[in-house]
Formats: structure tokens, C-alpha cells, sequence
């Protein structure tokens, strides 16, 4: 079983349409994994049915019992993140604020604090009109995005696609190249980054390729919207040529990917011949190029 | 006043928004304009102006003294992050998963874990006409954006004397960076585009902004796409929106060679003109 993840260091270069589209080349040859928990949209391409969903807890929130408070104040005098505030007689935990470190509850003279384990967001596995499984996520508005949920995400999926002997994990990534990334990246064998020529999409490919390097990923560039600006993508060409990343194909600037969008289907599935020959083809080298060292 | 950008969806138009918006309003005003995608910071690839100031900017981390360790254990116990593990002859540190909460290190009987700074970033100031211009990046590799983005607000506030507008150009989703970028913003216009994406991660936004008693508004970008959906969401949530950029390739290729857009393009200065009375209440 290989594992497959999309990234692109920018958003909206199409990350999320190509990833559902190798979801529905490889069909059920694959688990599909939604691991941009933060603003996940794998879902409304993919018809999932959502048939198993739990709960899930990452993380605590400390909690004053006023009964017991004496307002000494000290919880204030210590939290690093400003997360207790007084009106001069109650105190309390500002939610939003609070990293849950634990550090208040432990030093309170009269034990007035607890810790409690904070409900992050939902997590769910579906089938698909694709016929395969997709492992997605929902982060609870204004969560800690520590990358844990990523991580519960990818277990599944890889968990799921051994017990069912699949032949690959296909996991749309998140943006940026923070803690989601990092955990998005963590035991892949295989990176596709979504590019785009605009001075912009340059400066993050190079970002987001300066942390994959640091993990040794068998890595390949796909640049959407080529001939937006054909200057740039010389220069990520030069880039890609230079690093000893795979190209894997230039696709044009259409408005193809968001009238697919739109109608809730993959770019396959919009009849535009020239588009699906294009990516078609990056799916059959990914398969190839995975599977030699 | 302070407005930041942001939205759900990454790639809608946030950067073009807050770099054009800010050369508009700085032909009347003095402007302060911060990008806070500290992962991927693109608004000075838009303002080119000259550095005035730059410094490295960092996180604090416990540093074991060896001499002075007693390995109780103390601070593996308090440690909520596992970022610290007493090996019985060794004290490990793992920096990536520390959150500079200062337990360990105040709580450790023999103050054997005094606290040091580690580097995570580099902030740069530069200026241009009316426009102050602060930009942060995290250095790659490094896990938490949102220290980051505290450090760089701290830093607006510090060489802000409360006349100016300041932009801030947010990072993506709706999760804790987004919140800590947001959290003392006046207003927040949020960026989307009419598809079904644009549509899903608009409704996370909202509900984020919601539970932060925010004000906030719309501006619908590439209008002209994708359905009216987004549309209908805003009027059925009594939602305002203040501007309605139409789709063009014009504009994208201008984006493309890191220009700005609204001196070239009359539709698309309309808008801004738009979001301008929004801002100034007008």
C-alpha cells in the first residue's frame, strides 16, 4: 500500500479537484483521505454518505469553580496566554484563549480549576458514489488545528486501506506549511504539490518544498493554469527541473474546474477531452513512478 | 481601526483584496498593512517599498542544566504537550511541541530548565508612501503559526498610533491562527467565491466569526462564476455583502506578475470604492 498526499503550500490552485480526481480514477483501489480538516471540500465532489461518525477530542480546557475560588489571583499571574481574565472579584477562562497547558490547575492553592478534554470537532467515514471509502473530518469552529485530527484522519485510511488490501491512499493535504502539513506529510510515499504560474504560487511551491525536502518524499509538480502566465511557469519548469521533482503535466486556465465544482463533480467527469487526457496521464505516471525506487 | 481579511477557503482573492485595498486607501490615508500567513506570506510580493527595520523573532523553551537535574520528573508530569521526557539520565526537549506555558521550568524544584529563546521566524517592517508594511514568516519547519501572528500584532500596536487603518491580511481556514489574526479586528471582511467551495468554507468562517461576537461582511470574489448560491446564503442570513469583484482573466494575469489590479482594471477600483465606504462608514 503506497501513499499518495496532494499539497500546494498556496490555496485555490486546485488541489482539491485534482485529489478527487485520482479519487475517481483509481476507484476502489484506493482509500481516500480528506486531510484539510480545516476548510474540508473532498466531501461535496464525492457524494459521501457519512455513514460512520464519531466525536473527536483533542486537547483540554481549563474551568473555574467560582464556589471554590478564593480570587487570589495567581492562575492570572501565571497563564502565558492571557486566557483568565477578572472582573476584580470572579475569575474565568477566556475559551478562546486558553492553550490548555494544565499550569493553572496545578498551581491553584484550593484546587479551584479542572482540566476539561475539549470536543474538537466530528470525524466520519463514508462511502462514495465513487465506490470507495473517503476518511474526512470537521474541525470545530475556532479549534486548535494541531494536527492532530490529520493524524486520526491518515491512521484510518491507512488502517482501512490494509485491512481491505488497497493499493493506495490518496489524502488531499492542507495549505501552509504548518503543524497540519507536517502531520498531512508524516509517513507518506508519495507528494503531488498543485502549483500555479503567478508570483505568488512560486514563492509557496518553494516554501512548501523546502519542508518536503526535509522528509525524503518521492516528490512531482503539477502546474494548473499554465498559460496564465507563461514566464512563470518557465521558472517553475527551471525550479522543478533543478530540484529533480517529476512533472507531471501543465494544465490549462479554464474555467473547467469551476463548473465542476459547481455541478458537485470532478473535472473528469465534465467532458472536456483535452483535460481529462491531461490528468489521466499524471495518474498513470504517479502509479508508475511510485512504484520504482 | 483594525480590518482584517480573511477566509475560509484558501486562494479567493484575500492577498489581491488587502495589497490593493491598501494602495487605494493610502492615496487619503495612512495605512498599516500586516500579513499574518505567517506560512505563506505573498503581500510583499505586491508592495515592494524599502525595509525600515527587521529582527528575529522567537519562542521560549526550556534548556536542560544537567548539573543542576535531580530527574524527579516533575516536568514530564506537568507537561500537558509531552513535549519534555525524563529519560532517567537524560532530560529530552522537543522544541516543535512545546508551548512556552512555563511549567516545567517554574515548576522544576532545582530550577534545572531555565527558560531560552528559541529562533522561529523573522519579522520585516518596510514603508511606502502612506503605507507601513509588517510582514512575519515562520521559518520553515517550524509548527505554530500562531505565537507568530501574536508577536506581529504586538509589534502593529507598538508603531501604531491609533490614526491609521489597519489591513490584516489573515491565513486561511478557521481554526487558531485565523482566530488569533482576527481576534482584535474592529470589523472582518471575509473573501469567497460563488461555488460550492467557496459557499462550505464561507459557513465555517461565519460560524467562527459568529462565536467571536464579530462584525462582520462579505465580498464576493470571480462573481460571475459558479451560482447564486452564496448569494442566497447572505440575503437568507442576513448577511451584507459589500462588493461583488467580477471574474476576470485580466485581473489574474495581473496577480500573476505580482501587480496590483485597481489602477488597470475600472470594475474592479469600483469595488474597492465600495469596500472604502464600508470601512469609513460612509
Amino acid at each position: 500500500m503506497k501513499e499518495i498526499v496532494v499539497i500546494s503550500g498556496k490555496g485555490g490552485t486546485g488541489k482539491t479537484s485534482l485529489s478527487a480526481s485520482f479519487a475517481f480514477l483509481s476507484g476502489s483501489e484506493a482509500i481516500i483521505a480528506d486531510c484539510d480538516v480545516d476548510a474540508a471540500d473532498m466531501h461535496l465532489l464525492m457524494s459521501p454518505d457519512f455513514a460512520h461518525n464519531e466525536d473527536f477530542y483533542s486537547g483540554q480546557m481549563a474551568s473555574i469553580d467560582n464556589e471554590v475560588c478564593t480570587s487570589c489571583g495567581l492562575c492570572l499571574e501565571k497563564c502565558r496566554f492571557d486566557a483568565i481574565e477578572t472582573d476584580g472579584e470572579r475569575y474565568q477562562v477566556k475559551e478562546l484563549d486558553c492553550e490548555g497547558c494544565g499550569y493553572c490547575e496545578r498551581i491553584c492553592p484550593v484546587g479551584a480549576i479542572s482540566m476539561k478534554e475539549q470536543k474538537a470537532g466530528q470525524f466520519y467515514i463514508s462511502g462514495t458514489r465513487m465506490k470507495n471509502t473517503l476518511v474526512h473530518a470537521r474541525l470545530r469552529a475556532g479549534a486548535e488545528n494541531s494536527g492532530k485530527l490529520v493524524a486520526k484522519v491518515k491512521k484510518e485510511a491507512k488502517r482501512l486501506a490494509e485491512q481491505e488490501n488497497k493499493k493506495y491512499v490518496i489524502a488531499d493535504g492542507s495549505p501552509g506549511i504548518g503543524c497540519p502539513v507536517i502531520s498531512s506529510l508524516s509517513g507518506a510515499d508519495y507528494v503531488v504539490i498543485v502549483t500555479e504560474p503567478t508570483v505568488s504560487g512560486l514563492h509557496d511551491l518553494k516554501r512548501v518544498y523546502e519542508l518536503v525536502k526535509k522528509f525524503d518524499i518521492k516528490t512531482s509538480c503539477i502546474i494548473n493554469k499554465h498559460d496564465l502566465n507563461p514566464e512563470i511557469t518557465n521558472r517553475i519548469m527551471d525550479f522543478i527541473d533543478s530540484e529533480s521533482v517529476v512533472h507531471l503535466c501543465n494544465i490549462p486556465y479554464s474555467n473547467t474546474f469551476t463548473d465542476a465544482i459547481t455541478r458537485g463533480i470532478t473535472v473528469l467527469e465534465n467532458g472536456d477531452t483535452e483535460m481529462i487526457k491531461v490528468i489521466k496521464n499524471a495518474w498513470e505516471t504517479i502509479k508508475k513512478s511510485i512504484n520504482d525506487k | 481601526m483594525k480590518i482584517a481579511i480573511a477566509s475560509g477557503k484558501g486562494g479567493t482573492g484575500k492577498t489581491t483584496l488587502a495589497t490593493n485595498l491598501a494602495s487605494y486607501l493610502s492615496e487619503e490615508k495612512q495605512i498599516i498593512l500586516a500579513d499574518l500567513d505567517v506560512e505563506e506570506p505573498n503581500s510583499g510580493l505586491f508592495i515592494r517599498a524599502e525595509k525600515i527595520f527587521q529582527e528575529d523573532r522567537y519562542k521560549m523553551i526550556p534548556g536542560w542544566v544537567e548539573n543542576d537535574c535531580t530527574y524527579c520528573g516533575i516536568c514530564q508530569e506537568v507537561c500537558n504537550f509531552n513535549a519534555i521526557i525524563n529519560l532517567g539520565t537524560h532530560i529530552l526537549v522537543y522544541p516543535e511541541l512545546c508551548h512556552s506555558c512555563y511549567a516545567c521550568s517554574e515548576l522544576c524544584p532545582t530550577a534545572a530548565l531555565p527558560m531560552q529563546k528559541q529562533k522561529m521566524g523573522v519579522l520585516k517592517h518596510y514603508k511606502k508612501g502612506n503605507i507601513d508594511f509588517v510582514e512575519s514568516r515562520l521559518d520553515i519547519g517550524q509548527e505554530q503559526a500562531v505565537p507568530r501572528i501574536a508577536q506581529t500584532l504586538d509589534y502593529i500596536n507598538s508603531i501604531s498610533d491609533n490614526k491609521e487603518i489597519i489591513l490584516l491580511d489573515s491565513p486561511p481556514g478557521t481554526s487558531c491562527p485565523v482566530i488569533e489574526a482576527t481576534k482584535d479586528a474592529d470589523k472582518v471582511i471575509l473573501v469567497t467565491e460563488p461555488t460550492p467551495f467557496g459557499l462550505h468554507d464561507l459557513g465555517l468562517a461565519v460560524e467562527t466569526m459568529q462565536k467571536m461576537n464579530k462584525d462582520f461582511t462579505v465580498v464576493l470574489n470571480r462573481f460571475g462564476v459558479g451560482n447564486a448560491d452564496v448569494e442566497d446564503y447572505c440575503k437568507k442570513n442576513n448577511i451584507r455583502i459589500i462588493a461583488m469583484i467580477p471574474d476576470s482573466r485580466q485581473v489574474a494575469e495581473l496577480y500573476s506578475r505580482g501587480e496590483l489590479v485597481y489602477d488597470k482594471v475600472d470594475s474592479f477600483k469600483q469595488s474597492l470604492d465600495s469596500i472604502k465606504h464600508y470601512i469609513l462608514g460612509k
